[in-house]
């Protein structure tokens, strides 16, 4: 937000980096503002801080039934990382495991949900029934991924009088196919389910950036001669890159959570052929009762967020100056 | 528009468009319309087709593809009907919505308060504090699952809504506080200062100027966390220990579990999970958006 109070009262000396409080309030309010924050601060101790350490605690233990019964090391993450080949397997070729159909994941879903939307967002600007396309779009995104996975189960259907891409295949003449049931397949099906599902966050954002473009540079491009290809690729594209690099963000967050839409189409299968990471986690701890590596999953998953921590607070610290 | 105008007669005016050059653009434009047309088909034919396979008859389910049912046009609420009561659908909505609206009240309220400390009081460490909170937007939920259990299971709040309330609380607060703390100190300083010169208490203020200029925010983050806890499985499946309990999300999940083919069960199933939302989104577009753009993107 780039609204400081120094910006707006003109008169005062120009006070960087402190958003809000006014001075004059000073020492006589520091323990009103601790009633203020005294329920967050609880509910975030307990349920979010004290069960991080926990769990990192955990992860070095044998851990069954969730006691910290025998000190292991680093014995569940070296298990995870080079035994257990439903988490990873870089044995065969391509490799395999819930980890690395999250790279599978990351790679695809991200660049296809952020290309389609910018595509669907360019195109809808040009068109009378924008706000139409983009509800239309946009509309999966306010149903549970649980209703999701049943839609697209639906789609995948392996008998042809049921399911609508074996329908659709079946006039040229191809398949029919066990989309979820073959290990080839079922990795592309769900990241088609799930790009499906968030495209239209993407194109809702991106086109705001888009509006958010003065015209004034866009008809001075079009006098110029630029045509809307290049209008494209040297304006819009780089004057949504950060919206873009966000978007980015976002979009792997969601998918080192991912859980529903894999426990509602497939539950991991066939065999572990379409296990994820989040998946993986409560899969070792709640039906396989191995608290000490479930807690070493959920500890892997907070380090492959801990960029995206980083990446956040430099944001909003850059946002907080200017 | 500007740009001819500014530069006066020199640069080539668009040409006054005839009806050929008219018709000309919009062959043009074509290409866009086509995409667009697909794009749209891509996006409502899997969502409609579940829909009018809730209203089908079974038989006529086994039969023939829901895009036939023009051929037969035969519709029935049976499907609706069965789901609700004898696969227990109603009871799972009333557990949504005993699930979801505590889950959402306690957050708005909670880091309202939290997020007006941060943006108009003063404290030690104020902005370090605040930098953490930003920092654990990120930590996930599957961290807390272990040590939660433990902790909660002697108070035997996992049998009943308590559990799985105070988890989506917590878990929804660092975004909340950060959402709403930015918009906060956006509010005019003038107006908060004159506030405290006339003696107002900080809680006074909080609900008589802060609360009031924030309702659109608010709005937009009561609408997002009710969705979010709505349409959550993952937590439902943890915190949520007795099955007299269980949510819309887990009622459909266990349909499958059970009907895995049996589309007509399972359509009515996934719809009546999809309506509150789909009605919710519809009516309250505006806020929605706002919501999203303050929320991840400016």
């Amino acid at each position: 937000m780039g609204f400081t109070p120094a910006s707006v009262t003109a008169t005062e000396k120009p006070k960087v980096g402190k958003a809000g409080a006014p001075d004059r309030a000073g020492e006589r309010t520091h323990w009103k503002a601790w009633i203020f924050l005294l329920p967050s601060f609880i509910l975030l101790g307990v349920f979010l801080v004290y069960p991080t350490l926990y769990t990192i605690t955990l992860s070095f233990n044998r851990g069954r039934r969730g006691e910290f019964t025998e000190w292991v090391g680093l014995r569940n993450y070296e298990q995870l990382l080079t035994r257990d080949p439903n988490f990873l397997n870089l044995g065969t070729f391509p490799p395999s495991g819930a980890l690395f159909n999250n790279v599978l994941w990351i790679i695809f879903y991200t660049s296809l949900v952020l290309g389609l939307g910018l595509i669907i967002a360019v195109m809808a600007t040009r068109v009378r029934y924008e706000t139409l396309i983009k509800i239309i779009v946009f509309l999966p995104q306010a149903i549970a991924a649980t209703a999701l996975g049943v839609i697209w189960r639906f789609v995948y259907a392996p008998n042809p009088e049921i399911g609508l891409l074996n329908a659709t295949l079946g006039v040229a003449g191809v398949g029919p196919f066990s989309w979820l049931g073959d290990p080839r397949f079922v990795n592309a099906a769900l990241i088609t389910a799930g790009v499906w599902g968030s495209v239209g966050f993407a194109t809702v954002i991106l086109s705001a950036a888009i509006k958010s473009i003065p015209t004034e540079i866009l008809e001075a491009a079009r006098t110029d001669g630029a045509n809307e290809r290049q209008i494209f690729t040297r304006i819009i594209v780089p004057m949504v890159s950060l919206p873009m690099s966000v978007l980015a963000v976002t979009l792997i967050v969601n998918v080192i959570k991912l859980f529903d839409l894999i426990y509602v189409m497939t539950n991991g299968g066939p065999g572990s052929s379409s296990r994820v990471i989040a998946f993986t986690m409560y899969q070792e701890a709640f039906p396989g009762g191995q608290f000490g590596r479930g807690a070493a999953v959920a500890v892997v998953m907070l380090i492959i967020l801990i960029p995206v921590m980083i990446f956040n607070l430099r944001r909003f610290r850059t946002e907080a100056v200017t | 528009m500007s740009a001819n105008a500014v530069a006066g007669g020199d640069i080539v005016r668009r040409p006054a468009r005839t009806a050929t050059e008219r018709l000309m653009a919009a062959l043009n434009r074509a290409p866009v319309h086509i995409i667009l047309a697909l794009v749209g088909l891509i996006w409502l034919a899997p969502t409609m087709g579940l829909l009018i396979t809730s209203f089908r008859p079974r038989s006529d389910i086994q039969a023939t593809g829901w895009w036939e049912t023009l051929s037969t046009l035969r519709f029935t609420a049976v499907n609706y009907e069965q789901v609700l009561g004898a696969q227990g659908m109603l009871g799972a909505f009333v557990n949504s919505l005993w699930i979801s609206v505590p889950s959402t009240l306690l957050p708005l309220t909670i880091a309202s308060l939290g997020a007006f400390a941060f943006s108009w009081m003063r404290f030690p460490f104020r902005d370090g504090i605040f930098l953490v909170i930003v920092a654990l937007m990120m930590v996930p939920v599957q961290v807390a699952f272990i040590p939660l259990l433990q902790l909660m299971a002697p108070f035997g709040v996992t049998r009943n809504f308590v559990g799985v309330w105070l988890v989506h609380t917590a878990f929804a607060l660092p975004f909340g506080i950060f959402l709403l703390r930015n918009f906060f100190i956006t509010l005019p300083k003038d107006l908060i200062e004159a506030a405290r010169i006339d003696g107002a208490s900080d809680l006074g203020i909080f609900r008589k100027i802060v609360v009031p200029l924030s309702v659109p925010a608010i709005a937009a983050y009561g609408i997002f966390q009710f969705l979010w806890v709505w349409n959550d499985l993952l937590m439902a499946l943890v915190f949520v220990q007795n099955g007299a309990n269980n949510p819309m999300t887990r009622q459909v999940t266990n349909l499958l579990g059970q009907y895995g083919s049996e589309w007509h069960i399972l359509a009515a199933g996934a719809f009546l999970l999809m309506a509150l939302p789909m009605i919710v989104f519809l009516a309250l577009q505006r806020y929605f958006v706002q919501g999203l753009l303050a929320g991840s993107v400016k």
